[in-house]
C-alpha cells in the first residue's frame, strides 16, 4: 500500500476504467492541455489522445447535454465540472435529460454517465463559488449521488459510478485534493448506496458526508478524550442513502447528529432526521440534531465566512446538547 | 428571406414568411431525384397516415380518451417524410415535443403511437411519456422532447458517440422556431462544428413560437444562426416534399462525406394551434388559408395524377386503407391496458431492486 492523494486516486480511477472500456472518455474545461485545474486529469491526454481526453469550451449545458446524448448512444462520458457550481448553468440537462429520459422512454435508454468535479465551498470565494450541492441531486429521482470523504473510498465509489448504468453525480472537494491515505496498489471497487461505521461507539451517533465529515471527526477525537464513545457514520453515498445502518447505530446509542454541508431546509439533515424519528421514534433519547450550513448564502469576509462554515465545535456542542451534557 | 422587416408586422397579422414567398420548389421530378412509382405512392401513404392518426387524436382529446398536452404536426408532414426518405434507416433522430409525424415516419407503429397517447402499456414510451415523449430506439429514434432548445446538445452527444464509433451515421436534429432563441442552440452549434459532428440542425419554421410571430421573438434571419459558427446552411420549402428530399439528401450526403455539421432553415406552417387549447387568435384565417392553398399533401396527390402515376381511385383506395390502420390504432389504444402499479417504480433506474425512498 502506498500513501496517496485524492487527486491522484481520481486520476487512477479514471485510467484504469479507461484502460478497461474503449468507451469511457473525460471532458470538461481544462481537463486535457492543462492537465485538470485540480491536476485530477494529469497525464491522461498523454495516455489517451484527443479522442478520448477532451476540452471543452466554456459550455456547461453544452457539453453536459452532449455527454447525456453520447451515453444515451453508447458511451460511458466522464464529464468534469471545474467546480459543481458552474454546472447550474447546464443543469437542465441533469436533470431532465439525464435523470429523467429513461423514465419517459420506458426504459429503453440507459444514461450511464458521470458528471464529477468539486462541490461546496472552498475558503473565501464568495457565494457562487461556494454552494454544496447534495442534497440538491438527491432530491432528483434516477440520479444516484455519491460524496466520499477519503480517497480510498473516492476510488473504489468512482470506479463503482463509471460502471454503473445510471447517471451519477459524483462529488469532490478543492479543499480534499491534496489529502493523503493508504490506498492499495491493487484494483478494488466499492458498493454504491453503502454506508462506513468509520468509528464504533456507544453513546451518540454521528452522520457526516464529504468535507464535514473531517470537521465531525476532529469533534469526534475531542469528545472522546472528554469520555463521549462516539459512532462514526460516513453514508458516502448520499442517494440511495444508506439509512439501515444510520437506524442500527440509532438504536444502540439512542441519538444522533447528522452533519451535513448543504443548506439546512430540504437537507439531507433533514431528511435523515425525519427517517430516524420515523424508524427509530421510540429509541431516541433526545431529538435529533443537525450541523450544516445556515440558511444563508457564504459571505466572502473570514469572519463571517468562518461562522458560516461549521466547525468541530458546533459539532461537539450538539453532542453535548443530545447527551445533555450542556 | 428577411424576418427583420418590422414595417410588415401589424397587429394581428404580423406577416411571418407568407405561404406566396416560400423558398423556390425544386424544379426537380421524382425521376431526378430516384424515387420510384411505388415510392412515391408511399410518401403519399406516410403523409396522409401522419395527417388521419392527429386528425383522430384530436378527436379522442375532445371525447376526453386521454389528457395532458397535444401538440399536432398537421401541416409540416412534408418535413419528417422528406427527411427520413432522404436518409438512411439506421440515421438518427431526434425532435421536439411535436414528435408524432417523426415518430411514426422513424418505424412507431399506428399502434404503438395512439396506445402512447392513451396512456396505455403497450405505447412507445410505455404509457409513461406521452405525446411529448415519444421513443424507439431500436428504430433510432431518440425522442420526442418537451423543454425547447434542451435536446439540441443530446443529438451533438448521438453525433458525437456516432463519429466515436467510426460509424458512417448521420444524426439529425428537429426544433421549432422558438428554439432559435436558446442559448442551448448557439452551445449546440459551436460544439457541433468546432469537433466536426455529423449532425443536421433541422429548425422547422412554422412562423410562430406557441403564438409570438418569428418577427416577434427572433433578431436576423434563422438561417443566418450558422453563419458565426462557419457551418453550412440553406434555406428549403417545407411544404414541399420533393424540395425537402433534396436538401437533406445534400445535406446528409455533404455531412457524411465531411462529418461536419449542416444546418437547415425550413419553412413550413402548421395548421392547428400551437395546442389543443390554443385557438390561434393571433393569426388570419387568409394566412391560414394561403399556406393550406399549397398544402404538402394536395400537392403530391396532383403531382401524381397530373402524370398518370396513379389514378384518383388508386389514391382513394390508400386513403381508405389509412383510415382503417388508424381506426384499428384507436381500438387498440382503447383495449390497451394501463400500466400496472408497480410499473409506477420500473424505469427509473437500471436496477430492479433500487432502495426507493419511500
Amino acid at each position: 500500500m502506498a500513501q496517496k492523494q485524492f487527486r491522484e486516486v481520481i486520476r487512477e480511477a479514471l485510467r484504469e476504467e479507461m484502460e478497461r472500456d474503449e468507451t469511457v472518455f473525460v471532458m470538461g474545461e481544462e481537463v486535457a492541455e492543462y492537465n485538470g485545474a485540480y491536476k485530477a486529469t494529469q497525464g491522461l491526454l498523454d495516455q489517451f489522445g484527443d479522442k478520448r481526453v477532451l476540452d471543452t469550451p466554456i459550455s456547461e449545458l453544452g457539453f453536459a447535454g452532449l455527454g447525456v446524448g453520447a451515453a444515451m448512444n453508447g458511451l460511458r462520458p466522464i464529464v468534469e465540472f471545474m467546480t459543481f457550481n458552474f454546472a447550474l448553468v447546464g443543469v437542465d440537462q441533469i436533470l431532465n435529460n439525464a435523470a429523467k429520459i429513461r423514465q419517459m422512454s420506458g426504459g429503453q435508454i440507459k444514461i450511464p454517465i458521470v458528471f464529477r468535479g468539486p462541490n461546496g465551498s472552498a475558503g473565501q470565494l464568495g457565494a457562487t463559488h461556494s454552494t454544496a450541492f447534495e442534497a440538491f441531486y438527491a432530491h432528483f429521482p434516477g440520479l444516484i449521488t455519491i460524496h466520499p470523504s477519503d480517497p480510498y473510498d473516492a476510488k473504489g465509489l468512482l470506479k463503482a459510478a463509471i460502471r454503473d448504468d445510471n447517471p451519477v453525480i459524483f462529488l469532490e472537494s478543492e479543499q480534499m485534493y491534496g489529502m493523503k491515505q493508504e490506498v492499495p496498489d491493487e484494483e478494488y471497487l466499492l458498493p454504491i448506496g453503502e454506508a462506513k461505521v468509520k468509528r464504533e461507539g456507544a453513546d451518540v451517533t454521528i452522520v457526516a458526508d464529504g468535507k464535514l465529515f473531517h470537521v465531525a471527526k476532529q469533534a469526534t477525537e475531542q469528545l472522546v478524550k472528554d469520555g463521549v464513545d462516539v459512532e462514526l457514520i460516513d453514508p458516502r453515498t448520499i442517494k440511495p442513502f444508506d439509512i439501515k445502518t444510520v437506524i442500527k447505530s440509532v438504536k444502540k446509542t439512542n441519538r444522533c447528529v447528522v452533519v451535513n454541508e448543504s443548506h439546512p431546509f430540504g437537507g439531507v439533515a433533514a431528511e435523515v432526521g425525519f427517517q430516524i424519528q420515523r424508524d427509530a421514534f421510540d429509541y431516541l433519547d433526545a431529538p435529533v440534531l443537525r450541523v450544516t450550513t445556515p440558511d444563508v448564502p457564504a459571505p466572502f469576509s473570514k469572519k463571517l465566512f468562518d461562522l458560516w462554515l461549521p466547525g468541530p465545535k458546533q459539532v461537539i456542542d450538539a453532542v453535548n446538547t443530545v447527551t445533555y451534557r450542556n | 428571406m428577411s424576418n427583420t422587416d418590422k414595417t410588415s408586422i401589424k397587429s394581428k397579422t404580423a406577416s411571418i414568411i407568407r405561404a406566396t414567398d416560400l423558398p423556390k420548389p425544386t424544379r426537380k421530378t421524382h425521376k431526378g431525384l430516384n424515387i420510384s412509382e411505388d415510392q412515391l405512392l408511399e410518401l403519399y401513404k406516410s403523409m396522409y397516415l401522419q395527417r388521419r392518426f392527429e386528425e383522430r387524436s384530436m378527436q379522442m382529446y375532445q371525447k376526453g380518451k386521454f389528457g395532458g398536452f397535444l401538440h399536432l404536426y398537421i401541416g409540416q408532414e412534408a418535413v419528417s417524410t422528406g427527411s427520413d426518405f432522404a436518409l438512411n434507416e439506421d440515421d438518427d433522430f431526434i425532435t421536439a415535443y411535436r414528435d408524432h409525424g417523426h415518430g411514426l415516419v422513424k418505424g412507431i407503429t399506428p399502434n404503438e403511437a395512439m396506445a402512447e397517447l392513451f396512456g396505455k402499456k403497450d405505447g412507445c414510451s410505455k404509457g409513461k411519456g406521452g405525446s411529448m415523449h415519444y421513443f424507439k430506439t431500436e428504430k433510432h429514434f431518440w425522442g420526442g422532447h418537451a423543454i425547447v432548445g434542451a435536446h439540441l446538445p443530446l443529438a451533438a452527444g448521438i453525433a458525437f458517440a456516432n463519429k466515436y464509433k467510426e460509424n458512417d451515421r448521420v444524426t439529425i436534429c428537429f426544433f421549432g422556431d422558438g428554439a432559435i432563441d436558446q442559448g442551448s442552440l448557439n452551445e449546440s452549434f459551436n460544439l457541433a462544428q468546432l469537433w466536426k459532428l455529423p449532425v443536421i440542425y433541422v429548425v422547422e419554421n412554422n412562423g410562430y413560437s406557441m403564438g409570438t410571430a418569428v418577427q416577434r421573438h427572433s433578431a436576423g434571419n434563422l438561417a443566418d444562426r450558422a453563419v458565426p459558427y462557419g457551418m453550412k446552411y440553406d434555406v428549403v420549402n417545407g411544404m414541399d416534399l420533393f424540395s425537402v428530399i433534396d436538401k437533406v439528401s445534400e445535406a446528409a450526403e455533404q455531412v457524411r462525406r465531411t462529418k461536419e455539421p449542416y444546418f437547415l432553415e425550413v419553412v413550413t406552417y402548421r395548421y392547428r394551434g400551437h395546442s389543443m387549447s390554443d385557438p390561434a387568435n393571433y393569426r388570419t384565417k387568409e394566412e391560414l388559408d394561403e399556406y393550406k392553398k399549397i398544402d404538402p399533401i394536395e400537392r403530391l396527390k396532383t403531382y401524381i395524377l397530373d402524370r398518370d402515376i396513379a389514378t384518383e381511385k388508386d389514391l382513394d383506395a390508400i386513403n381508405e386503407e389509412v383510415e382503417e390502420t388508424v381506426l384499428e390504432a384507436v381500438e387498440f389504444a382503447d383495449k390497451s391496458d394501463f400500466p400496472d402499479d408497480e410499473d409506477l417504480f420500473r424505469d427509473v433506474y437500471a436496477d430492479d431492486d433500487f432502495p426507493y425512498l419511500t
